[in-house]
């Protein structure tokens, strides 16, 4: 009997194909939206992890979010220096890593911070940073970039950089006066970390020196020995990555540095943040995936049209098989047989096609929104997707083969055209 | 018993109506068919002759009435027996398109061994394998194993298609061979020889044959034919049934 489905299946290939290829990228969707969906949120959780708050110019708690940590997007305001002191002086503060953005190199961003990032920032399980090569920023020219960079660009330790201001990709004004020296590269994290550029907040101002009010001032570029004899001290920082000595102290800390006067700030708790930031995606995501399930639901549709259509053409073998002693069950078997045999193929070949657009997607995705979306075995919920579509196909099958089960009942050895 | 033994098929007061029709295509009070006879059974388009065909071969039953073939009393089968029965005992020749095209020609032959252990072994009683006996049957249907197994089956010629229905209808020898039209997309040339082939083969396997046709002219080389109008009595006439040499 499967024998017959099978040379059946291959003489009316053409349909079959299509109704495979239906299917195929269909589960292929499906799958890759799921996968995209889980590995994005684990992208996320996985950046951030240790720090208490996240203090900023006052915005919306995912805006800060984003550009604190993920690097999307860009900060509306700074925080003075000044309320960056007083927010130290305060005792249920442990550590404080101040973050300047605003500048990138070659499209990667660049970070302005302090020592404190390299030895309190923690990602994924509570790991720290650490650096494959080199070390870290002694002088105000030094630069220790992401794996990523290094990879990317082919940079050693001691090469020379130039750093660009904005963080567009055309038309940047380049900051060429002040080249800096990779001193170090950090080992691959797999988060937004990899893909920036960090400095010392002494070495952000020092590429600024020469310019004014966003312009570069004219004339000879001030040399490198002078700006380091120069005061440094940053006049303002795009955001603070807090760490408290305890977390019980978590919301008093968050509701003083809300309240606090000389400057309108925002403090909030990542996780908080992003669980507000999964809420406003979640309503993306559920559409995506109702997306996904109509498509399937369209390919089985197809898959069932295509056998009813190849029905009527086949009243003819019905009735020959049944002369040669083929059972109404048989018919009823052999049709069935034929939709579970496609439907298991265009699910073969979608969770193939859907590794192959992984393959290719993960770098797109890498490079465009940092989110890794890494080649996985299908897991538990992929597991059940695909059970899922085969159960159905094999159910949408049942309907076609229904329909010749009483087709060759009345038709009798007749042979209608 | 003697006589019931001699007989193949025989129907007795069968009437049979189209489910949803109030008159009924079929009233044959009485008709059999001896063993080994080639009987010509004759009758205009729409006179139920499928009809007959369907009820002989068990793909249909009478709503009254009693159908005896090879001494099997149709009435006592059920669904899937029908089926067994039928492939056990029957070769069927439709009109035109018999052949799946998705298999091969000797696929197309061996088809009802699939079903059958009855025509296995039946088909294999001389020692021969099946692939031989499908072989050394489109040799007597004129076709050369070597050129047709080859080909797909839609490349073939019409009159080639028949005849390897034919061999299918014969392989493992089923005691009655149905043939339903089988002429009527040939030219008049080959319908001839496609008839002689059929009787030779038939006559080969001991099998009884009855021809279904609209075409009298090519009755005259049968043992017996027979008008369907003249033995099925749906218009009240009740005329016997006549049976003509």
């Amino acid at each position: 009997m499967i024998a017959l489905a099978w040379k059946s299946i291959r003489n009316r290939w053409p349909t079959a194909l299509l109704a495979v290829l239906a299917i195929a990228m269909s589960v292929a969707l499906i799958l890759t939206v799921e996968k995209i969906r889980r590995d994005a949120r684990n992208s996320f959780t996985q950046t951030i992890s240790g720090t208490d708050l996240i203090i900023g110019a006052r915005s919306g708690a995912v805006q800060l979010l984003l550009y604190s940590v993920f690097r999307i997007g860009n900060a509306t305001n700074n925080i003075s220096w000044e309320s960056v002191d007083d927010i130290k002086k305060r005792a249920a503060i442990d550590w404080i890593i101040p973050i300047s953005l605003g500048d990138s190199h070659a499209s990667f961003r660049v970070l302005g911070t302090n020592l404190d990032y390299f030895s309190h920032y923690r990602y994924a399980d509570k790991r720290s940073l650490e650096l494959a090569n080199g070390e870290l920023f002694d002088d105000v020219f030094d630069a220790v970039i992401g794996s990523e960079v290094a990879a990317k660009l082919n940079y050693k330790v001691d090469d020379q950089i130039v750093v660009a201001h904005g963080t567009g990709k055309a038309n940047l004004v380049v900051h060429d006066k002040q080249p800096f020296r990779v001193s170090g590269i950090l080992k691959a994290t797999g988060t937004p970390v990899d893909r920036a550029v960090h400095v010392s907040l002494e070495g952000i101002e020092a590429m600024h020196v020469d310019w004014q009010n966003g312009a570069a001032v004219k004339g000879e570029a001030t040399r490198a020995d002078t700006i380091r004899q120069m005061d440094l001290q940053p006049k303002a920082v795009t955001a603070l990555l807090v760490g408290l000595k305890s977390r019980a102290m978590v919301f008093r800390e968050q509701r003083a540095i809300n309240t606090y006067r000389a400057e309108p700030l925002l403090a909030i708790l990542p996780g908080v943040a992003l669980s507000e930031l999964w809420g406003l995606v979640s309503v993306a995501e559920i559409a995506l995936f109702i997306v996904s399930i109509c498509v399937v639901v369209a390919g089985l549709v197809n898959l069932i049209s295509v056998l009813l259509a190849g029905l009527n053409e086949r009243r003819r073998e019905m009735a020959v098989l049944r002369s040669a002693g083929a059972r109404p069950s048989h018919i009823f078997a052999l049709l069935c047989i034929e939709s579970t045999v496609l439907t298991l193929a265009g699910i073969v070949v979608g969770v193939v096609m859907h590794y192959v657009l992984i393959a290719l997607g993960s770098l797109f995705m890498q490079e465009k929104f940092g989110l890794s979306i890494a080649l996985a075995p299908p897991d538990g919920t992929d597991v059940k997707i695909l059970f899922t579509i085969a159960v159905a196909g094999l159910i949408a099958g049942c309907v076609p083969a229904l329909q010749a089960y009483r087709k060759s009942l009345s038709d009798g050895l007749s042979q209608r055209l | 018993m003697a006589d019931a033994a001699a007989k193949i098929v025989d129907l007795d007061h069968v009437q049979y109506t189209w489910p949803g029709e109030a008159n009924a295509v079929l009233n044959i009070p009485g008709f059999s068919i001896n063993r080994g006879e080639r009987v010509f059974l004759r009758g205009p388009s729409g006179s139920g002759k499928t009809t007959l065909l369907s009820l002989i071969a068990a793909v249909l039953s009478p709503q009254t009435g009693r159908i005896v073939v090879d001494d099997v009393d149709l009435g006592t089968l059920r669904g899937g027996q029908k089926d067994q029965f039928r492939v056990d005992r029957i070769g069927l020749v439709f009109q035109q398109f018999n052949l799946l095209p998705f298999l091969s020609v000797r696929d197309n032959i061996l088809l009802p061994c699939r079903f059958s252990k009855n025509r296995r072994n039946e088909a294999c009683r001389n020692g021969a394998s099946l692939v031989e006996e499908s072989d050394r049957l489109l040799q007597a249907m004129n076709l050369a194993p070597s050129d047709v197994n080859n080909k797909p089956v839609t490349s073939l010629s019409v009159g080639q298609q028949q005849r390897v229905a034919v061999a299918r209808a014969l392989i493992g020898r089923p005691p009655l061979i149905i043939a339903d039209e089988p002429t009527s997309a040939l030219d008049s040339d080959t319908q001839q020889a496609f008839i002689e082939l059929l009787f030779n083969e038939v006559k080969a396997a001991r099998s009884t044959l009855l021809f279904v046709s609209h075409d009298a002219s090519l009755a005259s080389t049968f043992d017996r034919r027979v008008d369907l109008p003249d033995i099925n009595i749906i218009t009240g006439s009740g005329t016997v049934p006549a049976v003509s040499k």
